[in-house]
């Protein structure tokens, strides 16, 4: 008797809440860091790109527009998802290579936590960041965050999960709608995170995901001008540079690579929300 | 007929030096090249004074003096920067009469504007941020912020200290030393204040004023050795900045152009919304980047609006800015004006319907009549671009929805108005409106305490309260 | 007689609903709106013919208990005189006095062209029966008053029975007969800048010739930001109905400076057309040496001293 034949998964592309394979038709290999083969990844094209920010765009008004209460509900049910697949992104970040199985599964375990921090974040960054303004004057006055927009990530090359993890949970939490560029060397896992997403009460186009080449297809991000912020934390420094120049042209968010390493498992502080997000300061007067 | 007597305010309170150099490390110097400007009266188009046009060397010799400057100031505790900050607030009060003529010689704004708005916003911004120098601990930027180091800032012309006070306050609250180049049609009060420092005894570096045009600006931000780039001007110039500090580490701060909407709703409180759309567009003769430039009423009120609105623009009185009851001074300068005629035009061309009141203009110096435009649509040049002058281009809308979609529908977002005195319309406008500021039954007010800044193409980053501190923080 | 508008008060309903329908007035705006013309600089030859013009609008008053014979005879010799030293000095526009007083005035005044004004109505409080206001409104008129200041019943007015405010007002304007009406607002009780504008059209409605601010026995009594919005009123009131009524701020206005601030008020809100004693009037007492001192100053160059103006 012949061992059974495992159905093998295709890797596609997230966009607009469904899984669409790149319009180019283009896909490459992925291999473990030894080399190995382990699937065939979409290629995106400059094309899935702009069908991404479109569905992020569409997805703009209602989770920017659902209560804060809301959104951390669901960046909680994020996290519960994400742990009922531990053993799947264990596997396969194992896959990858180069991490053992106990190092793995406690990089998932940062990320489902990393989720659920920033689930709490949601309902709490408007008191945090927001005031009430003493001005000279009879004016009730109030600043308070609003989310940018839609927002490009290029995500970390290293830390297919935590990593990536950490740089959509924040610009999410906040009311964001993201296209996010994955790792170009380990893109599963970031598929894999696209399926938790999907059966997570995340409305369809909060996150898109594209993998390929960051080098081909972030330009096109940094440089649409329906984009309003861009997080090139992924991006090495050329790509950085040609982006932020790019980005300049609607004076889009800019948030630069990181200047050395980065410890993801570290206190992530706010500045990964901050940067995405604008103040408003509503003025009206106080009079009978 | 109550005609008013001219209530010029004298000018002797002002002694204009023939000729400027540059303000580097607590002293005048003369800048390296023989390069010099006139900068003109834009009322009368009289020559005020020579200022030195700053080049690269010089610009290298003012951030070094920052940069030497940087670490005595930073070093020094809070309370004590906090001092010398108070000391300017109250140096700027005791000499704000004359200030508040030199602004209106050199700018060309109605002397009730610059004495009754620029200067005591100017003393207050520098009062509140001095009081910030030693509680920045406090401001939830960590428990120990620290400085970013030498500040390259750029200003506009249309509030020449007011922009100054706006970037010096919090950046030397917060520790760093700046270089500050004033607009080439605006250098004077910059270069005053450059006498309140000395009076104040500031450390010599902590602050230099380079005087000069786009060039020098450039040198500025470009330099290497500048940590932190604040900008306020146009979003064409913003862009390019933003472009030419992409791979540095160079915090930057952007407050550019804006195409507010001032959003009138049939419930509106008249009298005052009138007075807020003329506060809006005529304040500071259209000069602002925030103006409501883009009147959008229901059409259910739109006609007496209008006419409401006529009426009180034929009380505008348009003349020497010195005077003391002119509400419409001059022009900045002759560039701008063809750039406000050049639009204005651009919109009678396209078929929208011009008026103004009847209003003499003087016969020398730079001029132009209180506008507005009818019949605009959102495809009209004049609906969409910055026109920065005294040019108002109505619009109507029927529902709420339209009203957001069209105040919405610009690549800006620095400012918006809401009229209504129905409070839940009022906050659910406030939460579309995609603007960073939203005045509601009111226009044009400004506070150090309130944050100012844009969305999208309006630029980053705030000034004012305490998220203004974020841009000076190494955060 | 029917007035303008006169249809909006067929019931308690259509006139509730026409004033409530008016566009509200936010306070901070009109505040502001009224400072900035506080600021305007009012100078030589504007000032000269602004006092002068000031006291032409003068209704010279007394409302005290004390008030005799006497007082009100030396008063209306101020009136039409009123710098003695000076006979370039305009007279005032009125005497304004309690109703037992006005025959003193009128035989006073004879001949002067300085109108009698009377208030009448239970002034100040309008505390008492219909009966009663009419009744002393006649007798005002009878004795000869040229003018009549009623008291709007503030009670009714802020429960809500515009109806009552408004049939009092037409009661008395139907006593008033010739006599011209002001109808008192007392814009300190009314409290709010919307109930000023509501008052301000009921009591044109009901066929006030002029709206007036307060009785000066309640503080606050006239300020700038109440007469920009009962200017407005007015103005507003004359294009639609092409009915032109006056406004007088009263209590309050004591100096020179503060009567210029009112001149400009009316001349950039209403309009110059109402930069005339038979539109616009000052109540006032003090006042008016204020405005012989200050009208001295611009002829002579030198300041003036009280000594040399009469106190009646």
């Amino acid at each position: 008797m012949s061992e059974r034949l495992s159905v093998r998964k295709t890797y596609k592309l997230f966009i607009g809440g469904a899984f669409p394979r790149s319009e180019s038709g283009r896909s490459y290999a992925v291999t473990s860091s030894k080399g190995d083969f382990l699937a065939n990844a979409a290629r995106a094209s400059r094309k899935d790109a702009r069908d991404a920010v479109a569905a992020a765009r569409k997805a703009f008004p209602g989770w920017s527009g659902a209560t804060a209460y809301n959104r951390g509900q669901i960046l909680y049910r994020i996290a519960e998802m994400l742990e009922g697949r531990r053993a799947q992104f264990v596997a396969e970040i194992t896959a990858f290579g180069g991490v053992g199985v106990k190092q793995a599964g406690e990089m998932v375990d940062a990320a489902v936590d990393r989720l659920v921090w920033y689930a709490g974040w949601s309902d709490k960054i408007g008191a945090v960041l927001g005031s009430a303004n003493p001005v000279a004057g009879p004016y009730f006055n109030l600043s308070s965050p609003e989310p940018t927009g839609v927002v490009a990530v290029v995500a970390p090359q290293v830390g297919p999960l935590l990593g990536l993890v950490s740089v959509i949970a924040p610009v999410i939490a906040t009311g964001n709608t993201c296209v996010v560029v994955a790792s170009e060397r380990a893109p599963l896992p970031a598929i894999t995170l696209a399926e938790v997403l999907a059966t997570s009460d995340l409305p369809g186009g909060v996150v898109n995901v594209l993998t390929g080449s960051a080098a081909e297809i972030a330009p096109w991000l940094a440089g649409h001008m329906d984009v309003n912020g861009i997080d090139l934390t992924g991006a090495d420094a050329e790509l950085a540079v040609t982006c932020e120049e790019l980005a300049a042209e609607n004076l889009k968010r800019v948030l630069r690579p990181p200047a050395g390493p980065v410890n993801w498992l570290a206190d992530p502080g706010i500045a990964r929300m901050t940067t995405f997000l604008e103040t408003k300061t509503v003025w009206h007067p106080i009079g009978v | 007929m109550f005609e008013y007597a001219p209530a010029p305010e004298s000018r002797d309170i002002v002694d204009i030096r023939p000729s400027y150099g540059l303000f580097i490390n607590g002293e005048w110097v003369e800048p390296q090249g023989e390069d010099r400007h006139k900068t003109v009266n834009p009322a009368t188009e009289e020559v005020l004074a020579e200022v030195a046009w700053a080049g690269e060397a010089d610009v290298d010799r003012a951030v070094q003096a920052a940069a030497k400057a940087f670490p005595v100031w930073s070093a020094m505790p809070g309370a004590e920067r906090a001092k010398y900050l108070f000391r300017i607030a109250r140096l700027i009060q005791e000499r704000s009469r004359e200030l508040a003529v030199l602004e209106t010689l050199d700018n060309g704004k109605p002397i009730r504007e610059s004495r009754d708005v620029d200067l005591p916003l100017v003393a207050a911004h520098f009062f509140y941020y001095a009081g910030w120098a030693d509680k920045l601990s406090y401001a939830g930027f960590g428990p120990d912020p620290r400085p970013l180091g030498v500040a390259g800032q750029v200003i506009p012309w249309n509030f020449p200290l007011l922009m100054l006070a706006w970037k010096i306050a919090p950046a030397l609250a917060c520790g760093n030393t700046v270089v500050l180049k004033p607009a080439e049609t605006t250098p004077l009060t910059a270069l005053a204040f450059a006498d309140i420092c000395r009076q104040a005894d500031l450390p010599p570096g902590v602050v230099n004023i380079v005087t000069g045009a786009g060039e020098t600006g450039a040198a500025l931000v470009n330099h290497p050795g500048v940590d932190k780039v604040a900008f306020t001007g146009s979003t064409e110039v913003g862009r390019l900045i933003a472009r030419g500090l992409a791979g540095t580490r160079k915090k930057l701060t952007l407050e550019l152009g804006g195409k507010a909407a001032n959003i009138v709703f049939e419930d509106a409180p008249l009298d005052q919304a009138v007075e807020g759309i003329v506060n809006g567009i005529f304040f500071n003769q259209g000069h602002v980047c925030c103006a409501g430039s883009r009147l959008l009423v229901q059409e259910s009120v739109a006609a007496d609006l209008l006419e409401a609105l006529k009426r009180r623009l034929g009380t505008l009185r348009l003349g020497d800015p010195l005077d003391k009851n002119t509400d419409i001074g001059a022009i900045n300068s002759a560039e701008q004006l063809a750039k406000i005629r050049e639009l204005s035009e651009a919109g009678e061309a396209e078929g929208a319907e011009r008026w103004s009141p009847a209003c003499p203009i003087p016969d020398r110096g730079y001029w132009f009549p209180p506008t507005l435009f009818t019949g605009v649509a959102q495809s009209h040049r004049i609906a969409r671009e910055e026109i920065f002058g005294p040019v108002l281009s109505v619009l109507t809308f029927r529902t709420p929805a339209e009203a957001v979609e069209k105040a919405n529908n610009t690549p800006y977002g620095l400012s918006a108005g809401v009229w209504t005195e129905k409070g839940s319309l009022m906050l659910w406008m406030a939460s579309r409106l995609r603007a960073g500021v939203v005045w509601s039954n009111t226009f044009n007010r400004f506070d150090p305490t309130s944050p100012f800044g844009g969305y999208k193409e309006s630029g980053y980053g705030r000034e004012g309260g305490r998220h203004g501190l974020e841009g000076y923080l190494a955060v | 007689m029917t007035t303008p508008l006169a249809e909006v008060a067929s019931s308690p309903s259509t006139l509730r609903a026409f004033l409530h329908g008016l566009p509200g007035v936010d306070r901070v705006g009109a505040d502001a709106r009224a400072a900035m013309l506080g600021t305007r600089s009012i100078k030589t030859t504007a000032k000269k013919q602004a006092i002068d013009l000031a006291i032409r609008m003068v209704d010279l008053t007394t409302l005290e208990g004390a008030d005799t014979h006497g007082k009100v005879r030396a008063m209306c010799a101020k009136a039409v005189r009123p710098d003695p030293a000076d006979s370039s000095v305009p007279p005032v526009a009125a005497v304004c006095v309690y109703p037992d007083l006005v025959a003193t005035a009128v035989e006073a005044l004879t001949g002067s062209g300085v109108k009698v004004a009377s208030v009448a109505t239970s002034f100040p409080s309008g505390r008492s029966s219909l009966e009663v206001k009419v009744a002393e409104t006649r007798l005002a008129v009878a004795a000869g008053a040229a003018e009549i200041d009623m008291v709007i019943d503030r009670g009714a007015f802020l429960a809500g029975d515009y109806l009552k405010v408004y049939e009092e007002i037409v009661a008395t304007k139907e006593a008033c007969a010739d006599a011209h009406l002001k109808v008192i607002l007392e814009t300190g009780e009314l409290a709010t800048y919307d109930n000023v504008r509501r008052a301000s059209w009921l009591a044109m409605i009901a066929g006030a010739d002029f709206i007036k601010t307060s009785t000066g026995k309640v503080s606050p009594a006239a300020t700038l930001p109440v007469t920009l919005v009962m200017l407005e009123a007015v103005r507003d009131f004359l294009a639609a109905t092409g009915r032109k009524v006056g406004v007088k701020p009263a209590g309050g206005i004591r100096t020179t400076k503060d009567a210029i601030k009112y001149l400009v008020l009316v001349n950039e809100t209403a309009g110059p057309d109402w930069l005339d004693p038979d539109w616009f009037r000052l109540g006032a007492s003090s006042l008016l040496n204020d405005l012989l001192m200050q009208r001295q100053k611009m002829a002579t160059g030198r300041y003036a001293g009280p000594d040399y103006f009469t106190l009646d």
